[in-house]
C-alpha cells in the first residue's frame, strides 16, 4: 500500500532513505540532547549489532521486517541492562553504558565471524550504505518512521516536560516510567531506521549532532524540532549523493561529516549562542569601554582647568591618556562616529556635544560614586577603590545609581575630594557645549 | 471537614537507608504549614513522598480524605529550583502552561482558556511581561516565581512546595510571602519547606519540626519553644541515625 512512496531508480531509493533517517534522528535527536542521554544513543546503537547478526543468519530471505525486530529488540536489551546496573549497583550511567556498549558490539563481531556465510551483508550494517537498501527495506523504513513522527505529535508536550521536571510530572499524574520506556523504544526505533544507512558506529552521531545544531540556534523548543529535523534531513541527503557520486565510499561516515559540517557552520554564525557572536560581543563591549574611557579623559582635562575652556586638544588628550596621537585620533574619530564629541574646524581638538557631556558626566559620577560606596559602605581602603571603580562604572545602571545616592545620601564628593557631578539636568548651564 | 492531608507512619528509605520514620500529621484545610528542620532531617524527602516522587517504605497519605491517586488533581507541587535545567530552550510561558497539563490528559492541547489561567498566573507573581523569555535568562527570584506561576496554574486545593525561598532576593521573598498568605485566605492549604528558622515563626501559623522523625506538630505559638527547637536541631538523633546505618549495611 506504500508502494507509491517508493522510487524506481536505486538513487531515489538512496535519497528516500536519507530522508527517512534525517527526520526521525533529528527529531529525536532533540529529546536525547536536552536530556543529556547523548551516551545512550550510542550505546544503544552498539548494543543492536548483535540483533542485526541474528537476523541476517535467522531469516534467509534477509527480511527486513526480521532484521528489524531482532535489532530494536537488542537495542532495547541494552537500554535495560543498563538500567538494571544502575539501579542494583552505584555504579552511573556513563560506566554503565561502556560496558554494555563494548560487550554487545564485540558479541556481534564474534558471532558474525563464525558465521560469515549467513552475514555477507554485515558490513553494510557496519558503517552504512544507503546503496543497499531496496524496496522492502524502504517499506519498512517508511513505517517506522511514520509511526515515530506520529507519536513525537502527539505525546510531544508530556515527552518535553518528562524531560524537564520529572518530579513535576509525577505530581501531574503522568505515567512517568511509561513515558520514559516509550523514550527509549521510540530512540532505539530511530537508531534502528537510521541503521542500514548510517551504520551501527556512527548512527548516534545522527542523534546528536543535528539536534545539537539546532539547540544552539534557537530557544523554543518547537523551532528546535523542527531544525534539527531539517538538519539531519539535509546531512542525510548529503550523505546519500555523495557517496552515490563516489563508488564504494561508506555512507555512514560521509553522513556523519555532512552533519558535522552543518554544526560547524552553526557553531561559528548562530546569532545568540555562536563563537563569533559572542566574539562580536566581547569587541563591542570592549570599544564601548574605551570610547567611555576617553570621554571621561576629557572630562577630567577640562575639569582640571576649572571648566574654563570647551576644547580639548588633541595633544593634552594623548598626554592624559599616555598613548600616541595616531592612536587618539582614531579614538576621537570612534567618539565623533556615535555623536559624543565635535572636531574643532582645524582638527586638532575636540569639544563634548550634548550627549557627550550627558554620557561624560554619568561615567564620572559613577566612578565616583561607586569608590565612595567601597570606602565609606563597604570599608575598602581609599587607595583601593580606584581599579574597581574603573570597571564597575561602565556597567552601573541608573535604578542601581539612585540607590547607591540614597544609601550614600546624596553625597557632593567622593573620597578623594573630588565634586561628584550631577545629574544633567541639574548641571550648571556652563557644561553645555557652546557651539560655535 | 476532612482534613486536606493526613500521613500515618510515613517512613521513606534511600538506599536501604531509612532517612523518615514514622510521620503522623493531619493538617487542617486552610493553614500555611512550615516544615523546619536541621540539613538532612529529610524535610524535601517528606514533601516528595507524600508526592509519590519517591516511594515510601510504609505507612499512607491521604489528601481530602482520600489516597493521593484519586485525588492528585486538587494537589500542586513546587519543586526545587535547582532540579531542572534552566538552559531548556522553554519560555516563561511554556512552563506555566505546564501548570495546565495535568487536567489536559497526555493528549490534550493548551487551548486559549489555558494560555487565560497561565497569563493571570504569571501576572499574579508579576512575571507576565516576561512570558516570552527563555527561562535562563532570569534571575534566581524571577525563576522561583515562574514556578509558583506554574502551581498557580494548576489551580490546586493544596500545595507542596520544596524551598521556595532559596536563592531569591529579598523582594521576592517578600512577594511569596504575601502571595502564600492570599492564598490561604481564599482557603488554600499550603506546605513550605523552609531553611530559615528565624522568619518561619513570622511566615508560617503551623509548624512541623521535623529530624527524621516528627519531633513536634502544631500551632506556632505551641511547638516554637527552646525546649522542642533544641531537640530538632540538638544533634542527630544517634541511636536512630545508627540504626539506619546498620540497615543499610545489611
Amino acid at each position: 500500500m506504500l508502494d507509491f512512496l517508493i522510487p524506481g531508480s536505486g538513487s531515489g531509493k538512496a535519497l528516500m532513505a536519507a530522508i527517512l533517517l534525517g527526520a526521525g534522528c533529528g527529531l529525536l535527536g532533540c529529546f536525547v540532547v536536552l536530556r543529556r542521554v547523548a551516551l545512550m544513543g550510542d550505546a544503544v546503537s552498539h548494543a543492536v549489532l548483535p540483533g542485526v547478526v541474528a537476523g541476517l543468519i535467522y531469516s534467509s530471505d534477509r527480511n527486513p521486517a526480521v532484521i528489524f525486530a531482532f535489532a530494536a529488540l537488542a537495542g532495547l536489551l541494552g537500554a535495560g541492562i543498563v538500567r538494571l546496573m544502575m539501579t542494583t549497583t552505584r555504579l552511573k550511567s556513563d560506566t554503565a553504558l561502556g560496558i554494555v556498549l563494548a560487550t554487545f558490539f564485540a558479541s556481534g563481531i564474534m558471532w558474525q565471524s563464525r558465521n560469515q556465510q549467513d552475514t555477507v551483508g554485515v558490513m553494510n550494517f557496519l558503517f552504512g550504505n544507503v546503496g543497499s537498501i531496496d524496496a522492502s527495506d524502504l517499506r519498512m523504513m517508511i513505517v517506522t518512521t511514520l509511526m515515530l513522527l506520529v507519536t513525537v505529535f502527539l505525546l510531544k508536550r508530556p515527552l518535553l516536560l518528562v524531560s524537564f521536571d520529572e518530579g513535576f510530572s509525577r505530581g501531574l499524574g503522568y505515567p512517568v516510567r511509561l513515558l520514559n520506556a516509550l523514550f527509549y523504544f521510540l530512540l532505539t526505533f530511530s537508531v534502528v531506521v537510521a541503521l542500514q544507512a548510517v551504520g551501527v558506529v556512527l548512527v548516534s552521531a545522527m542523534l546528536i549532532t543535528p539536534a545539537a545544531a539546532a539547540y544552539l540556534l534557537t530557544d523554543r523548543f518547537n523551532k528546535m524540532l523542527w531544525l534539527s529535523a531539517i538538519f539531519g534531513v539535509l546531512s542525510g541527503m548529503a550523505g546519500a549523493l555523495v557517496s552515490a557520486s563516489y563508488n564504494d565510499m561508506p555512507t555512514g561516515p560521509v553522513i556523519t561529516l555532512s552533519a558535522t559540517l552543518v554544526f560547524a557552520i552553526v557553531y561559528f554564525v548562530a546569532p545568540r549562542h555562536g563563537v563569533l557572536a559572542k566574539l562580536l560581543r566581547v569587541t563591542n563591549r570592549k570599544n564601548r569601554v574605551r570610547r567611555e574611557n576617553t570621554l571621561k579623559s576629557i572630562y577630567q582635562i577640562l575639569e582640571g582647568e576649572g571648566f574654563a575652556h570647551s576644547e580639548v586638544s588633541l595633544i593634552m588628550l594623548a598626554e592624559k591618556q599616555r598613548n600616541t596621537e595616531d592612536v587618539i585620533r582614531r579614538r576621537c574619530r570612534a567618539l565623533v562616529r556615535h555623536g559624543l564629541v565635535d572636531y574643532s574646524p582645524d582638527k586638532l581638538s575636540v569639544q563634548l556635544t550634548e550627549t557627550g557631556w550627558k554620557r561624560a558626566m554619568e561615567l564620572v559620577r559613577n566612578h565616583r560614586l561607586w569608590e565612595l560606596y567601597l570606602t565609606n559602605e563597604a570599608d575598602y581602603a581609599e587607595d583601593h577603590v580606584h581599579d574597581d571603580a574603573e570597571k564597575i562604572e561602565h556597567i552601573l545602571g541608573s535604578a542601581v545609581i539612585r540607590q547607591l545616592e540614597q544609601d550614600l545620601d546624596f553625597p557632593e564628593l567622593d573620597p578623594h575630594g573630588k565634586p561628584i557631578p550631577q545629574l544633567p539636568q541639574s548641571h550648571p548651564q556652563q557644561f553645555l557645549t557652546t557651539k560655535p | 471537614m476532612v482534613p486536606a492531608l493526613e500521613t500515618h507512619d510515613l517512613t521513606v528509605s534511600y538506599h536501604k537507608r531509612p532517612v523518615l520514620y514514622g510521620v503522623d500529621v493531619e493538617i487542617p484545610q486552610g493553614s500555611l504549614v512550615g516544615i523546619v528542620g536541621p540539613n538532612g532531617a529529610g524535610k524535601s524527602t517528606l514533601i516528595k513522598s507524600i508526592m509519590g516522587v519517591v516511594p515510601s517504605a510504609g505507612g499512607w497519605v491521604k489528601v481530602f480524605g482520600k489516597p493521593l491517586k484519586e485525588n492528585l488533581h486538587r494537589v500542586g507541587y513546587v519543586p526545587q529550583r535547582e532540579s531542572v535545567d534552566w538552559d531548556f530552550p522553554v519560555t516563561v510561558m511554556d512552563v506555566a502552561l505546564m501548570g495546565t497539563y495535568g487536567k489536559l490528559g497526555l493528549f490534550g492541547r493548551p487551548g486559549k482558556k489555558e494560555r487565560l489561567r497561565a497569563s493571570e498566573a504569571l501576572d499574579k507573581v508579576g512575571m507576565l511581561p516576561y512570558s516570552n523569555r527563555q527561562i535562563g535568562n532570569l534571575s534566581g527570584g524571577q525563576q522561583q516565581r515562574v514556578f509558583l506561576a506554574r502551581a498557580l496554574a494548576q489551580d490546586s486545593d493544596l500545595y507542596l512546595m520544596d524551598e521556595p525561598f532559596v536563592g531569591v532576593d529579598a523582594a521576592t521573598e517578600a512577594a511569596i510571602v504575601t502571595l502564600l498568605q492570599e492564598m490561604r485566605k481564599s482557603g488554600k492549604t499550603v506546605l513550605v519547606v523552609h531553611h530559615d528558622l528565624q522568619s518561619a515563626s513570622e511566615y508560617f501559623d503551623r509548624l512541623i519540626l521535623l529530624n527524621m522523625r516528627l519531633v513536634a506538630y502544631g500551632k506556632v505559638e505551641d511547638v516554637y519553644n527552646n525546649e522542642l527547637l533544641q531537640k530538632t536541631y540538638g544533634g542527630r538523633l544517634t541511636i536512630l541515625s545508627e540504626v539506619a546505618d546498620q540497615a543499610a549495611k545489611m
